[in-house]
């Protein structure tokens, strides 16, 4: 008997614990159920188009990676949802050179290894393209992979240098360095402080990439760095003697490169410490109001630089905002602006190249890269966005504010 | 006026880091064997509290003693599937055993509440102090932790002195051979002990998920490891011994992080620990060992 119940245990402690690693595999979308079946809707132009040549099943294959559970999982739904609108609005209008696209996402926990074992599923899936992954740590490792295979690799938000090192990766979002430096030339341009305290991530490399060009451009913009506090993926709970730091040097805004999660913390324990200076984030901050139960009046007041803002009266972003939440119940956050602008960026560069399904990952990856320098898109994050060899964006950055619990655009 | 404010927050700290480590103290002390799970268990207890506080709109007393109810029937569970069958056997099987379940709790977690992070709603309805025109604030959730820290410790002392089943808890501590011998229910005793020992990380969780409100599947593991090295700082086995490592632990802590850098913090805290298990092996208040030859 006693043995029986021992083995069991064991059994289930193995099973549970396979489960972890495979989780992000086995946690399959809805999406591609979706763009499967609009698929057949313009079959007709589909296979008029393919008809001269001999392909396997004349659809490009677009596959997404993003946190859509854990810590960060506001920025993976986001871009989830973003590229999956963008898809459906290409095939609607008849795909890309007449080919319809289908889609699938994959969860990453913005785990580095499970962000491997993502990419892995969509590879046996057929991918032929990557708007991914979500997160900078992950995607410096899934981008050394694709660079293997030769697969083309837009991320919409992998902020960190190391992530478009490669020649087959590109971004939608800004770089850590320009983040920084941006935030810093907000900051001094338009007078918001002068003395500055900063809590960083010492632990990620995104935090730590934005908070050393901050530093750096904040000496040119005549701002005084009064506490520079670090934590660590081990440490993110208590924040009371950082806080306390910025306090004591007389901090009157307090600058956040960090992702929302700790960032709801922060702020929460700033309130009760009695501590009210200004706080400014990145985009890492973007989704802070979607945390379950997290007091929304604490973020009132917070700045944030980001490209993309729900409220901007232009058609395009009006439009994008309709369709979003129609379909997610949702305000759409800048992850999936990015996503939305990646997706129809690999349209833009696919014609440019005249791509067509059949050609293999690594044909198809040289013919977008080449054009992916000429092209120039009016996205949502930007117009007139356009990217240089190096696979970096060139665009102009916007902030926001959060007032009355939802984000408003700032001069 | 800043260093009396990175001191209280390093009690406060400290507090959280005690109530967790005189869960594994007591359990060492009692059963022999380090109860990697305690943390999780204080995981489990911070869900129950959400659930039925942030859910269901229960009043925090009450979903407090849900919690205490469901983590002491969660750690008499665990210690009857998990750790009695393996009650004769090497202690390095019932290690390995209480890290398989650590991992399990966490991943029955995952399983039920997601892994997306939950803003936690204080238990706490104590408004904060101001002193000195506020330049000193001392939160209630601080105040509380303290309390209930030198409450805990003192029953507990008190339980283990005064009363029959405390008694027979100390006799197994000191010969589980002899005790049973002596007519001691030594199955019994232990599982009281673990009943005692989860319904303390109850009360840690919901102290915890307070004083630092975001609550996810991973939330126990990090707090768990430091309490265990306070209970090992202030002597395994002994009940002040924990609640004495535990406040040290989180005012080097928060004074390195204030004073020295906050990066090497942790570096720092584990550093001292090897300087004092150097000078004194078991720890500040640890027993002399006698190794029987």
């Amino acid at each position: 008997m006693k043995k029986t119940v021992s083995m069991v245990l064991a059994a289930a402690m193995l099973a549970s614990l396979t489960a972890c690693s495979g989780s992000s595999s086995t946690s399959t979308t809805a999406a591609d159920t979706t763009a499967a079946a609009e698929t057949t809707a313009a079959s007709a132009e589909t296979t008029a188009a393919a008809a001269g040549t001999e392909s396997k099943d004349g659809t490009f294959k677009i596959g997404a990676i993003g946190p859509s559970t854990g810590g960060a999982a506001v920025y993976g739904i986001a871009v989830k949802e973003g590229a999956e609108l963008a898809i459906q609005e290409i095939n609607a209008a008849g795909g890309i050179n007449g080919y319809q696209v289908e889609y699938n996402f994959q969860d990453d926990e913005n785990d580095v290894e499970k962000s491997i074992n993502a990419y892995n599923t969509l590879k046996d899936w057929g991918m032929q393209m990557l708007v991914g992954t979500t997160t900078s740590n992950p995607c410096i490792s899934v981008a050394a992979e694709s660079k293997n295979d030769n697969l083309f690799q837009i991320t919409p938000s992998g902020s960190a240098v190391e992530c478009v090192e490669n020649d087959n990766v590109f971004r939608v979002c800004f770089s850590d360095p320009d983040q920084g430096a941006a935030s810093a030339q907000y900051i001094g341009e338009h007078k918001l402080a002068s003395k500055i305290g900063i809590i960083y991530d010492s632990s990620s490399v995104y935090s730590t990439g934005i908070m050393d060009k901050f530093t750096a451009e904040a000496a040119n913009q005549g701002l005084e760095i009064v506490s520079s506090e670090a934590f660590t993926a081990e440490t993110n709970t208590d924040f009371t003697t950082q806080l306390q730091k910025a306090k004591d040097g007389g901090a009157e805004l307090v600058f956040l490169p960090i992702y929302y999660t700790e960032a709801s913390l922060i702020l929460k324990q700033a309130d009760q410490m009695g501590f009210k200076p200004a706080f400014f984030g990145c985009d890492g901050m973007d989704g802070i109001l979607q945390v379950e139960n997290f007091d929304t009046s604490l973020a009132e007041d917070l700045m944030l630089l980001t490209p993309f803002v729900a409220d901007a009266q232009d058609e395009l972003t009006q439009n994008f905002v309709k369709a979003y939440e129609a379909a997610y119940g949702s305000t759409p956050i800048q992850f999936a602006a990015d996503a939305y602008d990646g997706v129809y960026a690999i349209k833009a560069a696919a014609e440019d190249a005249n791509l067509t399904p059949d050609m293999s990952v690594s044909d198809l990856c040289e013919g977008l890269k080449a054009s992916m320098t000429k092209i120039k898109i009016d996205g949502l994050t930007g117009l007139d966005m356009t990217w240089n060899a190096a696979g970096e964006p060139e665009k102009a950055p916007k902030a926001m504010k959060i007032v009355d619990g939802v984000y408003t655009a700032m001069d | 006026m800043s260093f009396v404010s990175y001191l209280i927050n390093g009690i406060s700290l400290g507090s959280v880091y005690a109530i967790i480590a005189l869960g594994y103290t007591m359990v060492y002390g009692i059963a022999k064997m380090l109860n990697f799970a305690h943390g999780d268990v204080i995981m489990m207890g911070a869900y129950v509290i959400f659930l039925a506080v942030s859910t269901m709109g229960m009043s925090p007393l009450v979903g407090v003693l849900a919690a205490v109810v469901v983590c002491t029937l969660l750690g008499m569970t665990i210690e009857r599937v998990a750790y009695k069958p393996l009650r004769g056997a090497s202690p390095l099987a019932v290690l390995i055993t209480a890290i398989g379940v650590s991992y399990l709790l966490q991943n029955i977690a995952l399983l039920l509440f997601g892994a997306n992070t939950k803003a936690f709603t204080s238990v706490v309805g104590v408004p904060a102090l101001r002193l000195a025109e506020g330049q000193l604030v001392i939160s209630g959730e601080t105040m509380v932790t303290i309390v209930s820290c030198i409450v805990i410790m003192v029953g507990l002392t008190t339980f283990i002195k005064k009363t029959k089943a405390g008694q027979a808890m100390l006799a197994v501590s000191e010969d589980r051979g002899a005790a049973t011998l002596m007519g001691i229910n030594v199955n019994g005793t232990i599982a009281l002990t673990f009943a005692i020992g989860s319904a303390l990380a109850a009360i840690a969780g919901a102290l915890l998920c307070s004083a630092y409100p975001s609550l996810t599947p991973y939330t126990g593991a990090m707090p768990g490891i430091k309490a265990f090295v306070a209970a090992v700082f202030g002597g395994i086995g002994s009940i002040p011994g924990a609640m004495i490592g535990g406040i040290l632990l989180g005012v080097i802590e928060n004074l390195s992080k204030a004073y020295i850098s906050s990066q090497l913090s942790d570096a720092i805290v584990f550093s001292v620990l090897i300087v004092v298990l150097l000078v004194k092996p078991t720890g500040i208040l640890g027993k002399k060992i006698n190794e029987k030859v």
